[in-house]
């Protein structure tokens, strides 16, 4: 493609989101949402939130970043319960930390509603167009400035640079103030399947191919990761009687705060269990040298934890039999997914491996499982508002930011948009904790650590995570959508309500004092549980393990003649009384942990030429340029001894000051 | 001990996470002889103080004594007691209100006759009432953090930092032995394993079954606790062979407490010194036996009179006995058991079950044997403790082979060696090897209560982590604390 060098067309807007997938969709909504002009460019309308892996959102710690998206006044929540097939809590008989929502998703339902949204959102405007290079000039300069030095897009100084445009491969140029790289897996992307090496981006998309090289000029490193999709297949091939079938729940569970519970109890589609064998197996051992990652054609790094069944067959050897998922991937298709078999060998041996599935004798493959190797960038060059440290304006959110998954990618979006405007708004950006939001969890991990593979959450990356939990996502992070506009008043007063009722209510269960009459030992052995031998509170009576919330009714008077108290209140009130003492230590741990992080670290701080610290350290902390010393204990390289001469470093600026 | 807490509104702003924490030590090098400094330094210094000494005025009226209400800078004279009022020694203690200290907080100085087991036993008390055990250097760092060190002596030394964190670590490993450090690291192995397991389970539910991983973590756990608490006891161990096995010997009258006195204090065997710094009232005597070293209690006692038992009442006795490593409970063969022998059975049962160890010796002082083995094993008062038992004549001598063996055996003498460097150096991996414990406590009491394995991680993980500050290989602060100790101008 030739890029035309003059007659260039200018379009005014203020921001430019790259790319429609989840993250951009996310950025997109919150920069128009808050008034800015914002423009979204896609590779194509079609592919606007498309999802072109797994049919589902949520999941393990997933669906707690999808109810803090949703918290903070993002939109995904909204648009898979719109969109779902199937819902699941997953964990429901563990600790209220680790239960979390699971939907299939009518993937084309989900791909168009979402596109409904933006196309009905003031002050967005979707543009099909490939983002060929990103415009900057230098820091100081306006909008206004000499065109001639804001139009080359290649730093001919060492001077700070920010972004002053976008150009698209028509030639055209949307001067901007802000734009935010959503490319996900577009980026110079190549698909995998065996020996047959196709360019282009996820499921037969166009990929991008200008946009890598003008990352590179503006002095981005961009590195390569990969990761694999398992093949999709004709539902009518499939012999489900050899599977065992797996229901949703009987009463589904929104994702969204704002979705009515009623509207989600719908007629679900299921999901169906069967097994790899031994016979699978072989067929892959007998192929492995055809396999491009084994072959070692494949250069990028793919993730530990979404191993392909190449993968799982060579490093876990022992095990006869691997879990496969058929999942749908729309009420409207015959295609489902194939989950557990995501591969990169050639289609013969697709064929042959696939058919060793009991219930998959007969498949028929509509599309081909394959890899996808795409450019991404290493976090740790951005701030924690995900803007870059190096280019002022530019923000980078999801896949791009060598995360994966559709959550993680969501939650980076929805953030680097607020942070957006916040920047175009002078104030200060929204970084949430990693005591505070799965998302200030991801996005630490992100910038802060050092990675090396796709990044997928967990909960068990989050250390507070008993505080963190997907049933409280409101109460802790409704007051940032708020301040930044994205939460209505009206709902931020509800959930101001919905805290009051419930501190109210375990104080009020403290409170009240039950006998160890006959009556109430009478109704204690109707719920299963032992008689009182003296007298307890309702909250002591709580924490028994059989006894729930629901259950204190005919033991509290006071309850009974006033309305009853609404389900999630009651939620949080039992998980409160159940959990206190885990709940408090973790408090205490995170009054310990917030210490450090409240410590900030000047921006400027010059790092090269503080005394003390050990060589490795200067550097990487002049790299990082961390904003607190919590921040910059957690970077690797940066010792127990660097963060104490830190400490003095700050010591010796307050007496200054 | 909520007044204790009561002074949280004297934190210092600057540096909240290093000076919240009062911390105490022993500020003087240990030996033997000379003064023992204990310092106490933080916010709650005087509190904790308070806690442990009083001036004989106040214990007279039964008052506490308020050191935050002294004048800056006073020095006073009182005593060190424990929880019930015991008097464990006699002090001068200091009162340096921030910033007029050498940490710039609050301090408190406690003067000690010294003696490590009356030093440890002070320091003990005072981590009891709240105060954390200080890291080697610590009380540098405060200073260092509070300005008491001027910035440009602040960044030589910072220049210093980096090889000391080697050094630290280096010293850190070496002061462990291999074996024990391969059991601490193979513990740490496991809890890591368990909680990848579980936190793979919670990731992918559909994959890995938690059917019944309680009850295997359970079992995991009863086995790592009682690895650990082994290892506790054998720190312990090293603790008092060195300083000396505190021991007292009971029996009622004539059973022949003074006999067993002379045997060990026979003139060729023993070295008989007074301990200098002990208070009046309990006065112990070291004793040497083989290579063991008894510190033996009330031996004028035993010596001025026979009647010992019916002098001090049992409630006495109670006490001594509560102090002590080792318990001798020695009987006559000649006589049947009477109804103090039972008393004195059932003092002894409570304090081994508090992790106190005994010895029964039965005593024939001639042929005429009215008490035998049988009926001692059979004594209600002591039959599931399965206490050594040990026949000896007082008249012959025999049977004391056999009893410092039994010791030897009791306190894993020939397992545990102790220099001063590396007994230091254990007392903070006896304190993380007590947090992991406390841990792992924690997870079994949450597969009691019926709480979900994910409960479990989060504390299988602390212990993990304690657990590695003794290997050295957490990220955490303590490697630092570990570098300070290279400059220890704390006097």
């Amino acid at each position: 493609m030739s890029i035309p060098e003059k007659k260039e067309y200018h379009i005014h807007t203020d921001v430019c989101v790259i790319g429609g997938g989840h993250a951009g969709c996310e950025a997109a909504l919150a920069c128009s949402r808050l008034g800015f002009e914002t423009v979204l460019f896609t590779m194509n309308t079609e592919s606007i939130a498309m999802m072109p892996c797994n049919p589902h959102i949520g999941g393990s710690s997933k669906g707690h970043l999808v109810r803090e998206i949703d918290a903070l006044g993002g939109e995904m929540g909204r648009n898979i319960d719109k969109t779902f097939l199937q819902s699941r809590m997953l964990n429901r008989s563990k600790g209220p930390a680790v239960h979390s929502l699971r939907a299939q998703a009518d993937k084309a339902e989900y791909s168009r509603s979402m596109r409904q949204v933006l196309e009905a959102q003031e002050h967005l405007t979707i543009r099909q167009a490939e983002v060929t290079e990103l415009l900057t000039e230098q820091s100081g300069t306006d909008l206004t400035g000499s065109p001639a030095e804001a139009g080359s897009g290649v730093p001919t100084d060492s001077s700070p640079r920010k972004i002053c445009g976008v150009r698209i491969h028509t030639g055209t140029v949307y001067d901007c103030r802000i734009a935010i790289l959503c490319t996900g897996t577009y980026l110079n992307a190549r698909c995998l399947v065996g020996e047959s090496i196709t360019e282009t981006g996820p499921s037969g998309m166009q990929r991008s191919t200008h946009l890598s090289d003008s990352l590179t000029k503006l002095g981005i490193p961009l590195r390569r990761y990969k990761t694999g999709t398992p093949a999709r297949m004709d539902g009518r091939s499939i012999d489900y009687s050899k599977m065992q079938i797996q229901e949703g729940d009987e009463r589904v569970v929104p994702f969204s705060y704002s979705t009515d519970p009623e509207t989600v109890q719908i007629e679900q589609v299921p999901c169906w269990l069967t097994y790899t064998n031994e016979e699978t197996h072989a067929v892959i051992r007998a192929n492995l040298d055809r396999s491009p990652i084994y072959a070692g054609i494949i250069e990028g790094t793919g993730p530990r934890y979404c191993p392909s069944i190449e993968d799982k067959v060579v490093k876990f050897a022992d095990k006869t039999r691997h879990h496969v998922f058929i999942e749908p991937e729309g009420r409207y298709t015959n295609e489902v997914y194939v989950d557990g078999m995501s591969s990169s060998m050639p289609d013969d041996v697709q064929q042959r491996m696939y058919r060793t599935v009991p219930g998959l004798e007969n498949c028929v493959i509509v599309k081909n499982a394959y890899a996808i190797e795409y450019d991404c960038i290493n976090a740790n060059l951005l701030k924690l508002s995900l803007e870059t440290r190096d280019i002022d304006g530019l923000f980078c959110a999801g896949q791009f930011n060598g995360s994966s998954g559709y959550e993680e990618a969501a939650a980076q979006g929805l953030i680097a948009g607020i942070n957006a405007c916040n920047k175009l708004r002078g104030r200060e950006p929204l970084v949430l904790r990693r005591s505070e939001a799965y998302i200030g969890v991801l996005i630490d991990d992100l910038v802060t650590r050092d990675n090396t593979e796709p990044y997928r959450m967990m909960t068990s990356r989050a250390e507070y995570r008993l505080l963190l939990r997907q049933d409280n996502a409101d109460i802790r992070l409704r007051k940032y959508g708020y301040q930044c506009g994205l939460v209505s008043e009206e709902d931020y007063q509800k959930v101001l309500r919905k805290q009051a009722m419930i501190e109210e209510e375990v104080a009020r269960l403290k409170k009240i004092y039950i006998g160890a009459a006959a009556e109430t030992g009478r109704i204690l052995e109707q719920l299963g549980t032992t008689p009182l031998k003296t007298a307890c509170s309702l909250a002591e009576l709580l924490c028994r393990p059989e006894i729930h919330y629901g259950d204190l009714l005919p033991l509290n008077p006071v309850r009974q003649q006033s309305s009853p108290l609404p389900a999630e209140v009651a939620e949080q009130v039992e998980i409160f009384i159940k959990y206190e003492g885990y709940i408090q230590r973790q408090r205490r741990q995170v009054e310990q942990f917030e210490k450090m992080e409240s410590r900030r670290l000047p921006e400027d701080t010059d790092y090269l030429s503080m005394a003390g610290l050990r060589l490795e350290a200067r550097q990487k902390l002049q790299k990082a340029r961390p904003s607190s010393i919590g921040q910059a204990s957690r970077l690797s390289g940066v010792t127990p001894a660097d963060t104490a001469v830190l400490l003095i470093y700050l010591d010796k600026l307050h007496r200054k000051g | 001990m909520a007044w204790l807490y009561a002074a949280r509104r004297i934190t210092v702003k600057e540096h909240p996470m290093y000076r919240e924490d009062t911390i105490a030590a022993i500020s003087t090098a240990m030996s033997e002889a000379g003064i023992g400094i204990i310092r106490v330094s933080g916010p709650e210094a005087a509190e904790v103080g308070s806690a442990v000494f009083v001036r004989p005025a106040d214990l007279r009226e039964g008052r506490r004594t308020q050191i935050r209400e002294w004048e800056p800078g006073s020095i006073r004279f009182g005593y060190i007691t424990d929880r019930d009022g015991q008097v464990i020694d006699e002090v001068m203690l200091s009162w340096m209100k921030a910033p007029h200290s050498y940490t710039t907080l609050d301090t408190v100085e406690i003067n000690t006759h010294g003696g490590l087991f009356v030093m440890e036993r002070v320091l003990e008390l005072v981590l009891k009432a709240g105060a954390r055990l200080a890291e080697p250097g610590e009380f540098t760092k405060q200073a260092f953090l509070g300005g008491r060190i001027d910035l440009s002596r602040a960044e030589a030394v910072m220049d210093l930092i980096g090889a000391g964190s080697e050094y630290a670590r280096r010293t850190s490993m070496a002061q462990l032995r291999g074996a024990l450090s391969e059991r601490i690291r193979k513990v740490r192995e496991e809890i890591l394993y368990e909680t990848a397991y579980i936190e793979s389970a919670l990731d992918d539910p559909e994959s890995y079954d938690l059917e019944g991983y309680p009850d295997r973590l359970g079992a995991i756990l009863q086995r790592e606790t009682a690895d650990l608490e082994d290892l506790l006891a054998h720190a312990e161990d090293g603790r008092i062979l060195q300083d000396g096995i505190r021991t007292v010997i009971l029996g009622r009258p004539n059973a022949g407490k003074s006999s067993l006195l002379n045997l060990l204090a026979g003139e060729e065997r023993a070295i008989v010194t007074e301990i200098p710094g002990t208070t009046r009232d309990v006065l112990r005597e070291r004793i040497r036996l083989g290579e063991l070293a008894l510190l033996v209690s009330d031996t004028a006692g035993i010596r001025s009179t026979e009647d010992m038992i019916e002098e001090m009442g049992v409630r006495r006795a109670r006490e001594a006995a509560g102090d002590a490593d080792l318990l001798l409970w020695i009987l006559d063969a000649a006589q049947p058991l009477s109804p103090e022998d039972r008393q004195i059975g059932a003092l002894i049962r409570d304090r081994v079950k508090e992790g106190i160890r005994c010895i029964v010796l039965l005593n024939k002082q001639d042929l005429e044997t009215r008490l035998r083995e049988e009926d001692l094993t059979a004594l209600e008062e002591i039959r599931d403790l399965s206490l050594p038992l040990l026949s000896f004549s007082a008249r012959t001598g025999e049977g004391m082979q056999e009893l410092e063996e039994t010791i030897r055996r009791l306190f894993h003498a020939d397992q545990s060696h102790g220099s001063n460097e590396v007994h230091l150096t254990a007392m903070r991996h006896r304190e993380a090897v007590r947090e992991a414990l406390e841990a792992l406590r924690l997870v079994q009491h949450s597969i009691e209560a019926g709480l979900s394995e994910d409960f479990y991680t989060i504390d299988l993980m602390t212990a993990y982590t304690a657990l590695g500050k003794i290997l050295g290989e957490a990220v955490e602060d303590d490697l630092v604390e570990e570098i300070f100790s290279r400059f220890c101008m704390g006097k």
